[in-house]
């Protein structure tokens, strides 16, 4: 498409059935009732001008241009702020209404630089098209008066300015911030001519106060007083291409918008049913690393870990690869051979990758990051319901009476989301939340939650079960959807279970540590308050029990028939950008696409037919299965597509010695990532600005990923992994990602449905697509779970193994903040890291003070596994003996200290719950100071072509 | 493979399967090895001293002995 700002109605629109007709401008006009006078003139075509108005925030009616004349009325009301009426006559263009706007418009303008040939702006201003509308030619109090002109512009912000000359006060900013993002960073501050828009306390910046640069408020800005600096510097706009957020799992759709081959801006696409028009620091402005200098461009192979790289063409590259993966397979067996696929990448990315695993490296040993992160919600939801995946759409939300969040940082890890979420709790939803640390979501802006359970590390299982006592002992069960919809004898094994004397909450508590009345009172709440809502992240999955504790979720709703409809389910809140879809596309090595075990003939036989080759019957072997078989020497070849597993994975000694084990490991990636280090084929990678494809976020939501400029290294991933195959001898012949889906959906029932037509026409399309449900399924289970009668599970609270003791007295416990994301790839890339530059360990005060340390000092920490260093940061959002820290940066390289512990069922590692000690230290470790060394010795490149 | 590592992924099967009851636990503990373990790590543990397992796990492997 060409450069077209986005459509503004005005006012948000209004959900109802009554309809609503009335006459504007002489034109018949039906609206929902509640609709606006402003949004109904719009919605027909029209146009009255305003300045406060925008469609993402509630009507303001301060900027006194929208006003019209409604016949049997007195006076020009404002169109924003007055709501439709059956037979109602409008007039928006009248001689009088035209003089009153002028005049308003005068004093704006008498206020304002005459600056618009030089103004950032680049003629994309509403003030600029309001006065062209009102027809202003003079400025009657001339310019000469007081005025804010010599105001200066705040820049501190890495990404935007605050040119307060431009200001109009019109508070869109304001209303966008607390609105939109819930965060209340922003205020008119002053009175009357004083007024301005002030972010924080007085003496703050942008920089420095609580704005979480969302970019509601530039968005939301009708001038060029709040305006990003790569518009600035670049210029307008001249496309706009609508695209998906590769960042985490909410999926935000964006435009990206366009300047030649350069992009100028990503901005919120308001149609996006993920988004709903909002986007946070990361998807918003974090996409510089697209272009960052640390991209490598071309393939680089190398005979051994020790020597340089060198530069090679593609067809070197894929040749070498190919010669080298078949004569392994060859020496060792298919079984010697596996690949990880990336959760960053799109759907059809991913099926390729694990499609050469099994068709052409012949073994099922394909793996992909969802093992260390919701492996356990595949496993636990698939066992309970009979689906691998979330129950509800985002939607669902601002429906939701109780949300209990559990495990779950959502204001930092899905910040659009938990917008949502916040807005929902503020007209009036309660709010639960389980977490060992004090997260935002307890107290905050106008959001407190009605009960914090601060459970101890590990002990999920026996804080729900001790909820679920509470449930069955108080007859709080809904035992007619039970009846119903589940497997009852089951049920009743279950709820004798849990009725046990032993799994009160008052026995629990000495395990918990959370109070007895706090956990019966908050089971009360959800099992009793209306539609409830779980949510839930990593602090569920990343477990010994996670699989057991998402089980205990599952049981929790369904006891309390909080399943099958808007407001309630089970919603696991994804991580990565494409980790539901990299789940979905077979990249499990005990499953194909579509969730369907291995060893199921019938489903094997359809991808045999399709494929063209045998498949292996038997499950293949989970990354640290992998990395445990390198060792032993059985393993010997691995390519990972869009992984950095030697920073993400637990226990970085065993990961790198499981790698450096290997003949042959490919890495194919944006840049030389720490995994790199220990490959022997790099093979760049393509943004997600580079190609065409699909990502499905958590609500399984298919969305479009659109190419919006070449692939600087000249191939998408696709094409790398097509060409790879062919080398290595396999006919494949896809021209374009939509054939790719084509064979997706051929195969996988849930998928049966999509195609990239369907997905152009309905925008996006949430899984199960098929005959049953032709436009998708934004809530599941609605008449009947997928399984048949919902499976109620026995899930019985079982102590970690790994035990806290004198020389590991505290416990560790990872994440991730707004930030950043993940192992920081893509966002120490850019300028995020003005917020987050190194990974900080919180310690509560008193456990700091036994140690003599202080903000800002360098610790070790230290466990059974490793030891790193890195600084403190004294906060009581944690609690006595346990310390947090995030994994963002390879200098800290926080899984040194992570082990080997995993859940029971999918071995997703144990990451929120390490024994450790902490004390003082004096700079990095002496392994910090040697992987330093060895890291940057791994990425030489070889300047002179070897002999 | 890592043996005292597979010992150890087969004993916290069966542990948190013990709720179910022990032959229910048993059934599904060798249900889990079956479906969720790679042939040479099923070789590896059925092939090892079993003395370091769990009741339950060592009751499982004797079903996929016999399997």
């Amino acid at each position: 498409m060409g450069y077209e700002p986005q459509a503004d109605f005005g006012t948000p629109p209004v959900q109802s059935d009554q309809p609503v007709t009335l006459a504007i401008d002489g034109r018949a006009v039906t609206v929902p009732a509640g609709t606006s006078v402003m949004r109904a003139a719009a919605e027909s075509g029209g146009s009255i001008p305003s300045l406060c108005a925008t469609d993402s925030v509630k009507a303001y009616g301060s900027c006194r241009m929208c006003l019209v004349e409604i016949e049997g009325r007195k006076g020009t009301p404002a169109s924003c702020t007055t709501p439709v009426e059956p037979g109602m006559v409008v007039h928006t263009q009248t001689s009088r209404l035209q003089r009153l706007r002028r005049g308003v418009m005068e004093l704006y303008i008498s206020d304002h630089p005459l600056d618009c040939l030089t103004c950032s702006a680049n003629n994309v201003c509403e003030l600029q098209d309001t006065a062209a509308e009102v027809g202003l030619r003079d400025v009657r109090y001339g310019y000469a008066g007081a005025n804010h002109l010599g105001l200066p512009t705040d820049s501190s912000n890495p990404y935007f300015d605050f040119d307060p000359c431009k200001c109009i006060a019109c508070s869109r900013c304001v209303r966008a911030c607390d609105e939109v993002q819930g965060t209340f960073a922003l205020t008119i501050a002053g009175r009357g001519f004083a007024s301005t828009v002030s972010a924080g306390q007085a003496g703050d910046d942008f920089l420095s106060s609580e704005c979480v640069s969302c970019g509601a408020c530039v968005q939301a800005c009708p001038t060029a007083t709040l305006q990003e600096k790569a518009v600035k510097e670049i210029g307008k706009p001249e496309r706009a291409v609508v695209t998906t957020c590769a960042y985490c799992g909410v999926g935000c759709t964006f435009r990206a918008e366009m300047r030649g081959e350069q992009l100028v801006r990503m901005v919120p696409w308001k149609d996006g049913k993920a988004n709903r028009g909002h986007s946070c620091v990361k998807g918003r402005f974090a996409w510089g690393y697209a272009n960052h200098r640390d991209r490598v461009l071309e393939p680089m192979i190398r005979d051994s870990i020790e020597d340089p790289w060198r530069v090679v063409s593609w067809d070197e590259a894929f040749a070498y690869t190919a010669e080298r993966l078949n004569a392994i397979k060859a020496r060792h067996g298919a079984r010697a051979l596996g690949g990880i696929t990336s959760s960053r990448c799109t759907n059809e990315e991913t099926f390729l990758v694990q499609k050469l695993v099994r068709a052409g490296f012949g073994s099922n040993n394909v793996d992909t990051c969802a093992r260390v992160c919701h492996s356990p919600t595949g496993y636990g939801l698939k066992t309970t319901f009979g689906t691998s995946a979330g129950t509800q759409d985002f939607d669902s939300v601002m429906q939701a009476d109780v949300i209990l969040v559990i495990g779950a940082n959502p204001t930092d890890a899905h910040p659009v989301f938990a917008s949502r979420m916040k807005r929902r709790l503020r007209e009036g939803a309660k709010l639960i939340v389980i977490d060992p640390r004090r997260i935002d979501l307890v107290r905050m802006p106008h959001v407190e939650a009605a009960h914090h359970l601060p459970l101890q590390p590990g002990t999920n299982v026996a804080v729900l079960t001790a909820m679920a006592h509470v449930i069955v002992t108080e007859s709080l069960a809904d035992e007619a959807f039970i009846r119903e919809r589940c497997d009852w004898d089951e049920y009743q094994d279950w709820a004798r279970f849990v009725a046990d004397e032993r799994h009160s909450p008052e026995v629990l508590e000495a395990v918990t540590r959370v109070p007895a009345a706090d956990l019966r009172a908050a089971a009360r709440l959800y099992a009793t308050g209306g539609n409830g809502a779980i949510y839930y992240g990593l602090g569920v999955t990343e477990h010994s029990q996670g699989s057991s504790t998402v089980m205990a979720i599952a049981n929790l709703a369904m006891a309390t028939g909080n399943i099958g409809r808007p407001g309630v389910g089970v919603n696991p809140l994804r991580g990565q950008n494409n980790v539901q879809g990299s789940c979905d596309m077979g990249s499990f090595p005990h499953e194909l696409a579509g969730y369907r075990h291995i060893s199921d003939s019938a489903t094997r036989g359809l991808f045999e037919q399709d494929w063209g080759v045998a498949l292996n019957p038997e499950p293949g072997l989970r990354i640290p299965n992998m990395l445990d078989a390198a060792l032993d020497g059985s393993f010997r070849a691995l390519y990972i597509q869009g992984e950095d597993i030697l920073q993400s994975d637990p226990n970085t000694h065993h990961v790198a010695a499981g790698l450096k084990a290997m003949e042959l490991v490919i890495v194919h990636d944006l840049f030389l990532n720490e995994t790199a280090g220990y490959a022997h084929v790099f093979l760049p990678g393509s943004t997600f600005l580079e190609k065409d494809g699909t990502f499905t976020n958590a609500e399984r939501r298919i969305q479009r990923v659109r190419k919006v400029m070449e692939p600087a290294n000249g191939l998408a991933d696709w094409e790398v992994t097509q060409q790879l195959a062919q080398a290595m001898g396999l006919n494949w012949d896809y021209r374009h990602p939509a054939e790719i889906m084509a064979e997706i959906a051929r195969l996988t029932p849930s998928f049966a449905g999509v195609s990239y037509d369907h997905l152009e026409e309905a925008g996006s399309l949430q899984w199960p697509v098929n005959a049953a449900a032709p436009d998708g399924s934004p809530v599941m289970h609605v008449d009947g779970f997928v399984r048949g009668k919902g499976r109620f599970v026995v899930t019985d609270y079982v102590p970690t193994d790994e035990k806290t003791g004198p020389r590991y007295p505290l416990l560790l416990t990872t994440g991730r903040i707004l930030s950043q994301y993940n192992v920081g790839a893509q966002t120490r890339r850019t300028a995020n890291t003005v917020w987050h530059e190194e990974d900080l360990l919180e310690i509560h005060p008193a456990d700091a003070e036994n140690r003599g340390i202080k903000s800002g000092d360098w610790v070790r920490l230290a466990s059974r596994t490793g030891e790193t260093t890195l600084r403190a940061d004294v906060t009581d959002r944690v609690a006595p003996g346990v310390v947090y820290t995030t994994f963002h940066h390879p200098a800290t390289q926080a899984n040194v200290v992570t082990t080997d512990y995993s859940d029971w069922a999918t071995n997703c590692p144990e990451y929120k719950v390490t024994a450790v000690q902490v004390m003082p230290s004096n700079g990095p470790t002496d392994w910090q100071e040697s992987y330093a060394s060895w890291a940057e010795r791994s990425r030489r490149v070889a300047r002179e072509p070897a002999e | 493979m890592d043996l005292a590592r597979l010992h150890h992924m087969a004993n916290q099967i069966a542990r948190n399967l013990a709720a179910q009851g022990e032959e229910a636990a048993i059934a599904a503990t060798a249900q889990h090895i079956r479906d969720f373990w790679e042939p040479r790590m099923k070789a590896a543990i059925l092939g090892s001293d079993r003395s370091p397992l769990d009741p339950i796990a060592r009751a499982a492997l004797e079903r996929l002995d016999d399997a």
